[in-house]
């Protein structure tokens, strides 16, 4: 039979679980935002060596995609933490230094990061195709450097048409975080589990988890719904 | 909400004849990277352990033909679900969109693994509670932890779809539907024989992506205890001891099977009249 459901489990302070949840919740969105942004720096890079890259560098972000669109994340994220942190001490240890423990939360953003930049090199790829040519041509004609070109025009011109999938890819990021329990970090949906182990209130913690990430996907839509409409401004409304 | 389909959809590639087709594989650089690819693959083959391989390789087989059978029941059962939800959330009643809106945004705004957790765990413990479902016949089944993992992942796959599907209806050109009404043909039937397949058709592209995007998320039924080929070869990894050559051969067999199914779904979709 079921009881009557005891929320001052959900409480902040020691019996209940809240205070945990919540840090469990901070955590999430470090990971998030964290390797939402090396994912748009890594898919600046993808995309501008696809467009305007050599052969072999053309080359190598194809295939770099092609992983990662390929392989389940969850079986990237191991790879990039087994083969990142074994680098990252074999570097360290040619340097003559001991190896050190590379702290979860930094090894979290590089293995999100780098499989969200798979995706941003797709979306910004499409983005910087959409710019008319002719606005590159002008600025270049003016004697812009290729980096002052790309700063000036490129980026802000294909801002607008990059937004719709760079919001995607924030929920996506948000929802990856979770994929990190499996590897064993003490992000929201670990601390969950564990929570709900202890105590046996499954549906209670699980969902209420699931309300905090709801309401982080809610209140990020409104945002970037907000950021969209300002990117457009002067445009011709959506097809 | 945004669409989070981000996959484009795939167009049928014109057949080119075989030389012209093999003339950018021949360029000299990306001889050059084939055969620095083969020289790394023939080191991994060799140097790394794989003495392992020939006692797991029928475990191995089992754990894929479990990940295959997840993915297609649960994309065929989803698909179905979606139908539904996407027709009802265009012309159903208000309380019926509402319910059918609400389950598509609370599954697609919080992660799979969290869903899967709660469906098994919560779900497991409640039916344990009950002396009636314990002596009924089903719970030799529900003891098991497949049923909780397919019923996650085709609720994943009917939210998902069903927005697709939601877009599809409310796509189909307004003329065709008044055409199929100035026929005289009553409700029901415009919708069995015009608004229904007219969206399934739209929906189709982007079916192969979605499709793709299931088999990446079937690997998480592993933390439920299912045996799939990630749960195999996690299992190889714990015996062995060894870090990464069980992982090498997971990412190429992922590689392969989306490669594949990339391919089929395109002939599939090939194969189906466009109407252009």
């Amino acid at each position: 039979m079921i009881e009557a459901i005891d929320f001052s489990l959900l409480a902040l302070t020691s019996p209940g679980w809240g205070g945990a949840l919540l840090a469990g919740f901070l955590r999430s969105v470090e990971l998030a935002a964290g390797g939402y942004l090396l994912g748009i720096v890594i898919g600046l890079l993808g995309a501008t060596a696809k467009i305007y890259g050599g052969r072999i560098l053309r080359d190598i972000a194809e295939l770099y995609t092609l992983l990662i669109r390929a392989v389940p994340e969850l079986v990237l994220m191991l790879l990039f933490y087994y083969v990142g942190t074994d680098l990252l001490n074999t570097l360290m240890a040619s340097l003559g230094r001991e190896g050190i423990d590379i702290d979860g939360l930094s090894a979290g953003i590089l293995v999100i990061g780098l499989v969200q930049g798979g995706y941003a090199t797709e979306v910004f790829r499409g983005a910087i195709r959409a710019v008319p040519p002719g606005q590159i041509e002008a600025a270049q004609a003016f004697g812009m450097s290729p980096f002052r070109v790309l700063r000036r025009v490129t980026l802000p011109a294909m801002a607008p048409h990059a937004l719709p999938g760079m919001a995607n890819l924030w929920m996506i990021a948000t929802k990856d975080t979770a994929l990190l329990a499996v590897i064993g970090f003490s992000e929201l949906t670990l601390v969950t589990k564990q929570a709900a182990a202890a105590t046996r209130e499954y549906f209670l913690f699980f969902i209420a988890a699931g309300l905090l990430y709801l309401a982080l996907t809610l209140i990020s839509n409104l945002g970037l719904r907000w950021l969209e409409r300002r990117a457009r401004r002067g445009l011709p409304a959506a097809a | 909400m945004p669409d989070i389909d981000i996959v484009t959809p795939i167009h049928p590639a014109p057949a080119l004849p075989l030389r012209a087709r093999l003339a950018p594989l021949l360029m000299p650089h990306r001889l050059v990277m084939a055969a620095l690819a083969l020289a790394a693959l023939a080191a991994i083959v060799t140097q790394m352990n794989w003495s392992w391989l020939p006692v797991y390789l029928p475990k191995i087989g089992h754990g894929l033909l479990v990940t295959l059978v997840l993915l297609g029941s649960s994309v065929a059962a989803g698909f179905a679900l979606a139908l539904p939800l996407g027709a009802v959330q265009v012309t159903g009643p208000a309380p019926l969109r509402w319910l059918a809106n609400g389950f598509c945004t609370v599954i697609r705004g919080t992660p799979l693994l969290l869903q899967l957790w709660l469906i098994y765990y919560g779900l497991g413990a409640l039916f344990a509670q009950y002396p009636e479902i314990r002596a009924s016949w089903l719970w030799p089944y529900l003891r098991q932890a497949w049923p909780y993992g397919f019923l996650t992942l085709t609720l994943s796959f009917a939210a998902y779809q069903g927005e697709i599907m939601r877009g599809a209806f409310a796509g189909v050109p307004r003329g065709e539907l008044e055409a199929a009404r100035a026929f005289g043909m009553p409700r029901l039937m415009v919708f069995r024989r015009v608004w229904f397949p007219r969206a399934v058709h739209r929906a189709l592209p982007t079916l192969a992506g979605e499709i793709i995007l299931q088999l990446k998320a079937t690997p998480l039924v592993a933390t439920i205890t299912v045996t799939d080929l990630y749960a195999v070869i996690t299992r190889v990894r714990q015996d062995t001891f060894l870090t990464y050559e069980p992982l090498l051969l997971l990412i190429a067999i992922y590689l392969c099977l989306s490669g594949t199914l990339t391919i089929v779904l395109r002939w599939l979709e090939g194969r189906v009249p466009s109407g252009h």
